[in-house]
Formats: structure tokens, sequence, C-alpha cells
């Protein structure tokens, strides 16, 4: 995610900085930043001076296991950063989409051998038996992929299969 | 505190709930491992939908509710699902006929609820939605497959369709909350869902080569709290541990 620093603090870029340590348990390529599930971060100033801060994370499926992992990774990152208090908010609006995966998360996810979400939504419609987005396999790179089934090994992916190198592969579909 | 609003909310969070735990009845008995995996993700979508509605209707309901007493400690009666989320799962054709009736309901609910003035429902509901297309896309796809499949495929699509079809009006019909909270622009109108979902489930039956029953007599009961004798079972099931060891946490 690329954040626009010129408007922050010093402190609230140190809690952006810790945020970039925590990373999906699912896919433990992808820091919650690079998957754009951290919707705001804000300070509170505690009576004793301390600072309290405040992140608002949405989930990317409703029932999306890794989410209470997500927050509990979260704690235990700013409580060894030395913060005392804070708080982990969910809002669920607007709600997660793919287009806010960061291009290095996207990279990151070829790399592990996931296949990437598409650049532009195609296909989220509920018409039966569309054309299937064109998925690169992210072991070869062949284009010649066809798709087993919309849901895979979690909610956020679907399961194709290279007609070229003959593997399995994830994708993480779009959203 | 407007109790229509928390009827209206638990209504929804308890139809996610009773068909993502017969969907989940599923895991590790599909018929082949990706479509168990399938039912499986939908049924994860579910339980998260319903902790989403019952995270607010404990909200509203205030007095120490949570999504787990809410889930966990109420009975039969107090329960506000559809029946047709209840019925047994039947064979792998009665399941996926159940999912496409009921997704094309919840695909139409959904769109309609976004807009709602509740913005919490509203946020829900627009979550939700992306979920639900899948749910529609996959349960569509089975219909057309096993309807214009084999002999024994279609044959066993037609029970499912003789099976389930009394248990759709009840959809369309609006219990006294569903009413009150439309004329107050928060709850969907249910009339245009049922026009949609009319014409959505033509078509599929159309491709799947099969026609739409045309008895119109619903069974109906499960938004008030009047339940098949199925119900208790999967409460029975679903609630033991926290009804034996209150307040028990893994």
């Amino acid at each position: 995610m690329t954040i626009a620093i010129q408007h922050i603090s010093p402190e609230e870029k140190e809690i952006w900085n810790l945020l970039e340590t925590v990373t999906d348990p699912e896919v433990p390529v992808l820091t919650i930043l690079d998957l754009g599930i951290v919707r705001s971060v804000e300070l509170a100033q505690l009576d004793n001076h301390q600072l309290k801060p405040i992140i608002t994370i949405t989930p990317t499926y409703s029932g999306c296991p890794a989410m209470d992992v997500i927050s509990m990774n979260i704690r235990m990152a700013l409580l060894q950063a030395g913060y005392q208090q804070m708080e982990i908010k969910q809002a669920l609006s607007p709600a997660w989409t793919t287009d806010w995966m960061s291009e290095e998360g996207k990279n990151k996810l070829k790399a592990y051998g996931i296949a990437p979400p598409q650049y532009k939504q195609a296909v989220c419609t509920p018409e039966a038996f569309q054309d299937e987005e064109a998925i690169q396999c992210p072991q070869c790179n062949s284009w010649n992929t066809i798709l087993v089934s919309q849901f895979g090994s979690t909610a956020c992916k679907a399961l194709y299969k290279c007609n070229d190198c003959k593997e399995p592969f994830d994708y993480f579909k779009c959203h | 505190m407007n109790p229509s609003l928390i009827d209206y909310t638990l209504h929804l969070a308890d139809n996610a709930l009773i068909i993502g735990h017969r969907n989940s009845e599923w895991c590790g008995h599909g018929p082949v491992l990706e479509q168990d995996i399938a039912i499986s993700n939908i049924a994860l979508d579910f339980i998260g939908q319903a902790r989403n509605f019952y995270q607010y209707a404990a909200e509203l309901a205030g007095n120490n509710a949570t999504e787990d007493t809410l889930a966990f400690l109420r009975d039969v009666p107090e329960y506000k699902n559809v029946l047709i989320t209840e019925l047994p799962n039947g064979d792998w054709a009665q399941t996926t006929l159940r999912q496409f009736l009921f997704s094309t309901y919840q695909y139409y609910f959904y769109q309609q609820l976004q807009n709602s003035s509740d913005t919490r429902l509203a946020a829900i509901a627009a979550k939700s939605l992306k979920e639900v297309t899948y749910h529609l896309r996959w349960s569509s796809e089975w219909v057309i497959r096993l309807g214009d499949g084999t002999e024994e495929s279609k044959q066993r699509l037609l029970t499912a369709v003789d099976e389930l079809w009394n248990f759709t009006g009840e959809l369309f019909l609006p219990a006294a909350y569903e009413t009150a909270l439309m004329q107050e622009d928060i709850g969907v109108d249910l009339s245009i869902i049922r026009e949609q979902w009319h014409q959505k489930v033509q078509e599929v039956f159309a491709e799947a080569t099969i026609q739409i029953p045309e008895k119109s007599w619903a069974q109906q009961g499960g938004k008030t709290g009047i339940h098949t004798e199925h119900l208790g079972y999967i409460l029975a099931e679903m609630q033991f541990l926290q009804r034996a060891y209150p307040g028990a946490e893994w």
C-alpha cells in the first residue's frame, strides 16, 4: 500500500511501520498492508500522555477465520513496541475488494505460487457457465489454464490447473 | 430501541446460521473433493454473515446479549429462519437446488438491503452480496448440470423440486416485523424480490430443461418461530456444549 507520508505524523508513521510487520496467517508472504485490510490508523492521547493507537481493519470475506488472528497479531506487535493501550476495530463498509491489494503484494503472491487477482475485476456476476478469465500460471507463466473450482483452500481463492505444466494452483479470486 | 429491527436482524442472522450449519454437514462428505471444499466454503461465508448480523442484534438488544448467547441460548420458537433453510440436506440435488433457490432470493434481497437507511444492515448486505454472487453462480451451474445431465440426475433434481417447492413461498410472505421495517425504508420490499426471483429461477430451470411447478401453496411459520421438527435436532447438536457447560471456550 502506498502511504501518503507527507500528511502523517512520525508517531503515526511508526504505527504503519509496525503494521507492515503483521502478515496474513493464511498467506504469510502478504502483510496486512499488502492485502489492503487496514482502513485507518488514529492515535488518541491518554491522560498519562501516552498514545493509544486505534486501528480499523476490514475483513476480506465475512467468515474469514484469519481476522481474529490478525487482530491478535496487531495487538502483539503494538505491545512489543511498548504501547500499553490499543483498540482494534472492524469496519464492514466500504466492503473490501481485491482492487485494494498493493502491486508489491501481487508480485509477492506470484513469487509464492499463487496467481494474483486480475488488475480489473472481470467476472463477478452470478451468471452460470460464463467465459472464464484468463489466469496466468504462476509456475510456468502459461495462459493455457483452466478453472477447477471457484472455491479453493481459503475463502479468498479459486482452484485452477495449468494445461501446460499440469500443475494445480490457487488464484486469489476477484472480489 | 426498535423491536422490529431486532427481530428483522435476528431473522437474517438465523437464516444464514441455519443454512450455513446444514451446508457444513457436507464437510468431509462431499461427492468429490473440490465440491466438498466448495460447499464448506459457502458454509463458512454464511457463518460469517450470521456473526455480523448477530453482533448487530446483540448491540440492539442490550441486556448483555452477545452473538454467542443469541446463537447458542435461544430455543426453537425464538428462531426466525425460513423453513427451507432447516430442511435436511437430502441428496446432492436437493442440497444444490435448495442453495440455488435460497441464493437467488438472497442475491436480490441483499441488493436491495444495501440501500437500506440502516447503515449497519446496508454494510453487511453489501459485504455479503459479493459472496452470494459466487454462491448463486455455483448453485445455478449445479441445477443446470443435473437437470440437463443424465436420466438419473434429472430425476433426482425433479424429486428435489417436488420436495422444496412448497417452502419457497414463505420467502416472500412478510412477517409483521418485515412489513413494519419496509414502511420505515429499512427493510426490503419482498414483492419486488419475488418477481426478480421468479424470473431468475425460470431462466435457470429452462436451461436445466425442467419446469417451474404449478402448485403455489406455501408452507410457512419459520419467520415467527413455528418450525418443522428438524430445527430442534440442529439446535440440539449446535447448542449442546453451551447448554451443558455454560460459557465454555476453546
